[in-house]
């Protein structure tokens, strides 16, 4: 065990003497194929990372063990997951750390850490260091840093998640040899954490030719041609995305025989940087910071552009340009509701709807401050931008059952398969060569 | 033919049609969870009813029925979809069909726009909640209708969770209001739930169709909601039906009837579900445990047999009357455990008479009583003394262990516990959320699996598989059980599963707790629910210590109450006041309602008058009802703060009025707005402050109904000042508040910040006025008046930037002043409470929390117990900035982790933290700032606060705190 350093404000940190020990970082679960590649951007840097894969409903309780109870659901999942993998006596516990992220806004969520350090405390655990992920420059770690290169390669990361996502999610539920796109993400996933150990496929133009591969190997799946309900997901980040969260919600829309589309990551990352430019321009601050900003942004624009470059040659439904979503609130609420998803959640199922994807599932923990505001209380005028919008708004917590979750989303996909069986029957109506075609729930 | 199948929460209708859609089959019944069985039954029926109903095409629907539904093979239809199919069948024309079930309550709209809704995760307003509400005022379900026929006046209830209603009706009832004014009230509530909880903005009109079982049974209710939406609903032939002849309707496949029979009948489930282990390995542990408790037990004497002096104690709770007689040696001579049927009077007199027969010479000492109902048994019956519950359980529980570390009281409908800390009472958990965790909890599921709470009690102790259920809301709970009933657990296994989920809820809910060192290791436990042994192993199990259980558990508030009449007693020489069995003979108890009307709260009063002309009346938040004078406000900062904002009155403007709702923020900020729009030449005109009916105007537009109480309120402030007329109205987002340099930064939470967009998207009406909801930056002085002028310019185009730049300069000053004054006046209220030894509260909350509809007038009742009150920002500037546990990043929050740093400094103060329910950010400073006091050896006491709130519980709270700190 290495010694243990504390700052000025007593905060036990993450030393160079640990990372040379090896010292095991945890990292909660969100996104299976984004983080599993990102994984490898830190080993690569000398850091010995594990992703915790763990299910089960004792992470909820060991969540609630540890947790004030009203706090919202993803602080006691991200919590309980990574106290209950350290009681779990799989690792050697004066040898491991834990890495959780931190926004720094408004909302609770920038607590988490704060909440994780007080659960380690409670359960006896204190001498497990803690490392904030941020960009804020909130809390430093002499044996962590988070340099340019490592950012790069987490947004490279980022941007392959985001696109095996999209693609897969565009092929699956249409494969005529079940099995196959997921078969791709795996072989696709393998190869990158590969390339990430030895510090490869980061550069923009590695990028493009590996998504332009990965395109078009999911272009050759076969796919039967039969139309489904299609259904967008968005909410707050961790339910949104997280198996965890969301009691598998991707699997269960995909059981019920629908096309799913979940907008990827990197809006949120671009909306993140841009709420620092929009408050410079709501309330005035530093030209410089700014000008930073603006260079990380195009930055970020310019992996959408490989993005959208890479899906739209091989026949797929592209990801948004965020300036395209941005321009789709103008009017309705303002870009300086920054906290939580802020209007970005909005915006979402605006662009969804606007995609073929009016049906739309909004998750949300109980109670989600932000959400209140950027979800439920923008649903209303959604509807009235476009009536076609068919929305349903879940909440998730401990205590919420499955059945009743899964009852009110089957409400919403009755309506949506509704809508679809007519739009066939007008279809056919117009060209009769349409043989057969059912929509499927 | 076509047959459809609904299996809701609490019964399942099955119906067939005939080619035209004729319903030529219906039934109806309750099928107790026994799901499986009772189609199997159903099926068999209709089978020998109707010739050839196996040729018909089956679907079924309902939330109980979707799993069984893919496993059997017949085709699942979504309830709330299949009511519509059915409803543009039957009823076409429609606009609005109101269906409520056993757990669900749901809104179609058919017209213009189809779109359903449906309860969230809360069942407050449903089937279940009138069931609950029917338990508790002690009449079948079918008499709620024709008692709410004869109503006289309706009182605000709670309607959003059984539990609040709880809380709300019972102090009604233990004040003495009327049984017919309480149910329609219940009526009011439910439909008050449905329209603010499902229309989220949208009107309800044109034609109205009422389906479901409450709305189809009940009248009243139906009466109630014509009322509210000022319409005339119908409610068609076969209302029960929608939903099966709707799943009948969609149906598309045959099923072989053979086979499902069969497979329903044979349906065993997975057996797939999460267990606990057994809560007693065998009948000899169970043995052990039995004599290990019997051993914590008083010496019983028979009361006609005693002529030493006695002690009479008695607690009247929320859903029991408790009554003991204690001889001079501790001795129980007699006691009494029974429900209150909604009124506690009449038991305590039949109590005290049965007295006075089995010993006519008996020689009273002294009489005590705690509980809901001290007050009114007080008066009644001229007891000695009153005294508060926490109080009460703690001198019982000395008596049978004097070095007890923590007590745990666990009853019907309330978790009590606390920890001792130097032989005083430290540290105190009520329930008030929730009461999951109770007694109350179980009797409901014992109820609905059809056993009596005994039964079903002592069927768990030898649960093999104890479900795993989590902890929860017990109306999730219903689900879950359901849920685990499918996958095969067996009726022993739930009710060990549900003991052990009480037990979650009362350690992780209530206390918190994550484990026994936390709590100490002598434990007391006590109270109605710890007599079933299930329970009490369940808490013994998960605390992993051997706790004691006196064998009179559930009378231990009594008994508490008998002890502390003899200490109180010693030194007298006098008998008893209680009313002897003459007068007792002459009893007479009269109840009547009025509205106080001396203030802004207008309580609803219960007078109740007794034979000798005595009065009493329940229901004041003051004394001003009683001595008719006005309560002394001068040590009361939160009374002084209104007064200040009422200076800020609107002075005439060439620019014409502009409009500012005074809720949230507004609060703190009216001084800036109103001084920069003054200057700016605006007439500022705020909103009145907050009523019920303001609420009330509002509540339609309110989109999300988990959000706190005072962002609804906004709804109903800017409702008023379009009333008023108001053509403008300002309304900013603040992401950023000042920064008071006391923490890491300076947010306002996302609510704070942001409800204006709400306000925009959702109430049409500022549509047709110029609403400004701009995003201002009041934490850069430097740059507001650029920025503030860049932004109003856009309405305002004659604004000059000189103008804005004088203006801002102004306003910033204004605020200051306005701080400076409040800060001023807290002083001087320290000042003079440290003159006349007074203790202080610092009653901390958010700057709106001074709203007088959002605070219930908890500052007044505080104030009443002869406290000064002052609030956090009084003491906030009085620390320097210094490090806690957790991100210290919202403005209101850093004053309340300063308040409570400045009172640990002080030995006459105290922190009472108020919490508006579903404040997410009050999640992680309410830990915080139970931190920095406990460290300093502090008490922390919080106050959860709602739309709706009981001052009962919040009482108990402040009696205690002000019992620990020794006054």
């Amino acid at each position: 065990m290495a010694k243990l350093v504390y700052d000025k404000d007593g905060r036990l940190m993450y030393t160079k003497e640990m990372n040379d020990e090896g010292y095991k970082i945890l990292v909660p679960m969100m996104m299976p194929v984004h983080f599993g590649i990102l994984m490898d951007a830190f080993r690569h840097e000398g850091y010995n990372v594990e992703l915790l894969d763990t299910n089960g409903p004792e992470i909820a309780q060991t969540g609630l063990k540890y947790v004030h109870n009203d706090t919202c659901y993803p602080a006691l999942l991200v919590i309980g997951q990574l106290i209950n993998a350290l009681e779990s006596g799989k690792y050697d516990l004066n040898k491991t750390a834990l890495m959780i992220t931190q926004t720094g806004g408004g909302c609770r969520a920038s607590n988490y850490i704060h909440l994780l350090r007080k659960g380690l405390k409670k359960a006896g655990l204190e001498q497990i260091p803690v490392i904030s992920l941020n960009l804020s420059g909130l809390e430093k770690n002499p044996g962590f840093k988070i340099t340019l290169p490592l950012i790069r390669r987490v947004i490279a990361g980022l941007v392959y998640g985001d696109v095996l996502m999209t693609v897969r999610n565009q092929t699956k539920p249409y494969e005529v040899n079940k099995g196959e796109s997921d078969a791709l993400v795996e072989k696709w996933q393998d190869k990158l954490s590969k390339d990430f150990n030895e510090g490869k496929s980061y550069r923009f133009k590695e990028m493009e030719s590996i998504l332009d591969s990965i395109c078009g190997d999911f272009a050759k799946i076969e796919k039967t041609g039969e139309k489904k309900v299609r259904v967008g997901v968005v909410g707050e980040i961790y339910v949104k995305y997280a198996r965890l969260g969301n009691n598998d919600l991707e699997q269960f829309l995909y059981d019920q025989g629908c096309e799913v589309c979940l907008p990827g990551v990197m809006g949120f990352a671009a909306f993140k940087i841009d709420n620092r430019i929009e408050d410079i321009k709501l309330y005035g601050g530093s030209r410089a910071k700014k000008k930073v900003c603006e260079i990380m942004l195009e930055y970020v624009s310019k992996t959408e552009d490989m993005m959208i470059a890479a899906t739209t040659k091989h026949g797929f439904q592209p990801p948004s340009k965020y300036a395209h979503t941005k321009s789709l609130v103008d009017g309705v609420i303002g870009f300086g509701s920054k906290m939580g998803e802020g209007w970005l959640l909005t915006a979402e199922m605006l662009e969804l709807a606007e995609t073929g994807f009016e049906n739309i599932v909004c998750t949300q923990p109980f109670g989600c401050l932000p959400n209140h505001i950027n979800g439920k209380g923008m649903i209303r005028r959604i509807k009235e931008i476009n009536p076609k919008a068919n929305i349903v708004a879940i909440d998730y917590d401990p205590g919420a059952p499955r059945v009743n979750q899964e009852n009110r989303i089957k409400l919403m996909l009755a309506v949506a398969k509704e809508e679809l069986d007519k739009r066939i029957v007008v279809k056919k109506k117009g060209s009769k060569k349409d043989n057969k075609e059912k929509a499927t729930v | 033919m076509r047959l459809g199948l609904d299996i809701g929460s609490t019964t399942i209708k099955c119906v067939v049609l005939d080619e035209n859609n004729k319903l030529l089959y219906s039934t109806y019944e309750r099928h107790y969870s026994q799901i499986t069985t009772k189609i199997g039954e159903i099926l068999n029926k209709v089978r020998k009813e109707i010739p050839n109903v196996e040729k018909s095409l089956v679907a079924l629907s309902g939330s109980a029925g979707m799993g069984v539904a893919e496993d059997c093979g017949i085709s699942f239809v979504q309830e709330v979809y299949a009511t519509r199919v059915a409803t543009n069948t039957f009823i076409p024309g429609t606009d609005v069909v109101i269906e409520l079930g056993g757990e669900d309550a749901k809104i179609l709209f058919l017209s213009g726009g189809m779109e359903v809704r449906m309860n969230g995760t809360c069942a407050g307003g449903t089937g279940a909640f009138i069931d609950q509400m029917a338990t508790l005022l002690n009449v079948p379900l079918e008499e709620m209708n024709d008692l709410a026929k004869g109503y006289e006046k309706t009182y605000t209830i709670a309607s959003r969770c059984g539990v609040f209603a709880k809380t709300d009706i019972q102090p009604l009832l233990n004040q003495g209001a009327r049984k017919a004014d309480i149910a329609q009230s219940i009526f009011r509530a439910v439909v008050n739930q449905t329209v603010a909880g499902l229309a989220q903005g949208r009107e309800i009109e044109g034609n109205v169709v009422y389906l479901g079982g409450p709305l189809t049974f009940m009248e009243e209710l139906r009466k109630a909601f014509d009322e509210e939406l000022n319409t005339k609903g119908t409610c068609p032939e076969n209302s029960l039906y929608y939903v099966a002849c709707g799943a009948a309707l969609c149906a598309d496949s045959t099923i072989d009837f053979d086979s499902v029979i069969d497979k329903v009948s044979n349906y065993r489930g997975t057996g797939n579900f999460a267990f606990n282990p057994p809560l007693f390995k065998n009948e000899k542990e169970y043995e052990a445990f039995k004599n290990r408790h019997a051993k914590a037990t008083v010496k019983e004497v028979p009361l006609k047999d005693y002529d030493g002096l006695c002690y009479i104690g008695m607690d009247a709770g929320s859903t029991t009357v408790k009554a003991v007689v204690m001889g001079e040696n501790g001795e129980l001579l007699h006691s009494k455990y029974l429900s209150n049927s909604g009124n506690p009077v009449p038991i305590i007199k039949d109590f005290l008479q049965e007295l006075y027969t089995i010993k006519p010479d008996i020689k009273i000492k002294a009489s005590a009583v705690t509980g809901y109902g001290e007050d009114i048994i007080k008066n009644a019956f001229c007891v000695d003394y009153g005294i508060v519950e926490t109080v009460a359980h703690f001198t019982a529980a000395k008596s049978f262990m004097p070095d007890v570390e923590f007590v745990i009281d666990i009853g019907g409908q309330d978790i009590k516990c606390f920890k001792v800390h130097n032989g005083a009472i430290d540290n105190i958990f009520l329930n008030e959320a929730c009461s999951s965790g109770c007694g109350s909890f179980l009797q409901t599921f014992a109820n609905a699996l059809g056993y009596s709470i005994q039964d079903f009690a002592s069927l768990g102790i030898f649960g093999k598989h104890p479900v795993d259920l989590g902890s929860r809301c017990t109306v999730f709970m219903n689900s879950s059980v359901k849920q685990a009933q499918k996958d095969g657990a067996t009726i022993e296994d739930i009710s060990s599963g549900l003991s052990l989920s009480v037990v979650k809820n009362a350690l992780y809910k209530v206390i918190r707790a994550s484990g026994p060192d936390e709590l100490g290791k002598k434990i007391v436990v006590q109270g109605g629910t710890f007599l079933n042994d299930a329970v009490l192993r369940a808490f013994e199990q998960e605390m992993g210590v051997n706790v004691v259980r006196p064998t009179i558990s559930g009378l231990m508030g009594a008994y508490g109450a008998a002890l502390y009449a003899q200490s109180k007693s010693q030194n007298s020489s006098e008998l008893s006041t209680l009313l002897g069995s003459e007068k007792l003979e002459n009893f007479v108890h009269k109840i009547s309602v009025v509205n106080c009307g001396l203030c802004n709260n207008n309580c609803r009063l219960t007078v109740n008058t007794f034979a000798d002309g005595r009065k009493f009346i329940a229901g004041n938040r003051c004394e001003r009802p009683i001595t008719k004078k006005a309560p002394d406000e001068s040590m009361n900062i939160y009374e002084y703060k209104l007064k200040l904002l009422e200076e800020y009155k609107p002075i005439e403007g060439s620019r014409g009025k502009i409009g500012i709702p005074m809720g949230l923020n507004m609060y703190e900020l009216l001084p800036f707005w109103h001084r920069f729009f003054t200057e700016l030449g605006f007439e500022v005109v705020k909103s009145p402050f907050s009523t019920r009916k303001l609420y009330q105007k509002g509540q339609q537009t309110i989109p999300s109904d988990t959000v706190c109480f005072p962002a609804k309120l906004m709804h109903g402030h800017v409702k008023a000042l379009i009333d008023e007329g108001v053509d403008t109205i300002f309304y900013p987002c603040l992401s950023y508040n000042l920064d008071e340099k006391l923490g890491d930064n300076h947010y306002n939470c996302p609510v704070v910040a942001y409800y204006p967009e709400v306000i925009y998207n959702n109430m049409k009406e500022v549509h047709n006025i110029t609403f400004i909801k701009d995003y201002f930056g009041i934490h850069r002085k430097k740059d507001f008046a650029k920025k503030a002028y860049e932004a109003l310019s856009k309405y305002f185009p004659d604004l000059t930037a000189k103008e804005v730049k004088n203006a801002t300069k102004l306003a910033y000053e204004e605020y200051d002043r306005y701080f400076e004054r409040v800060r001023a006046r807290g002083d001087e209220i320290i000042a003079q409470a440290e003159k006349e030894g007074k203790e202080i509260i610092v009653l901390s909350g958010r700057p709106y929390h001074i709203d007088p509809e959002i605070n219930h007038g908890i500052s007044k009742m505080i104030g009443s117990f002869g406290v000064a009150i002052i609030s956090e920002d009084c003491v906030s500037n009085k620390v320097e900035k210094f490090k806690v546990g957790v991100l210290n990043q919202w403005t209101y929050h850093s004053r309340l982790y300063a308040a409570a740093r400045y009172v640990s400094t002080r030995d006459d103060m105290n922190l009472v933290q108020l919490v508006s329910f579903g404040c997410g950010v009050d999640a992680i400073t309410t830990d915080e700032v139970r931190d920095i006091l406990e460290k300093n050896g502090k008490i922390y006491t919080q106050i959860k606060i709602d739309e709706i709130t009981n001052l009962g519980a919040v009482k108990i709270r402040i009696r205690s705190l002000l019992a620990a700190i020794g006054r």
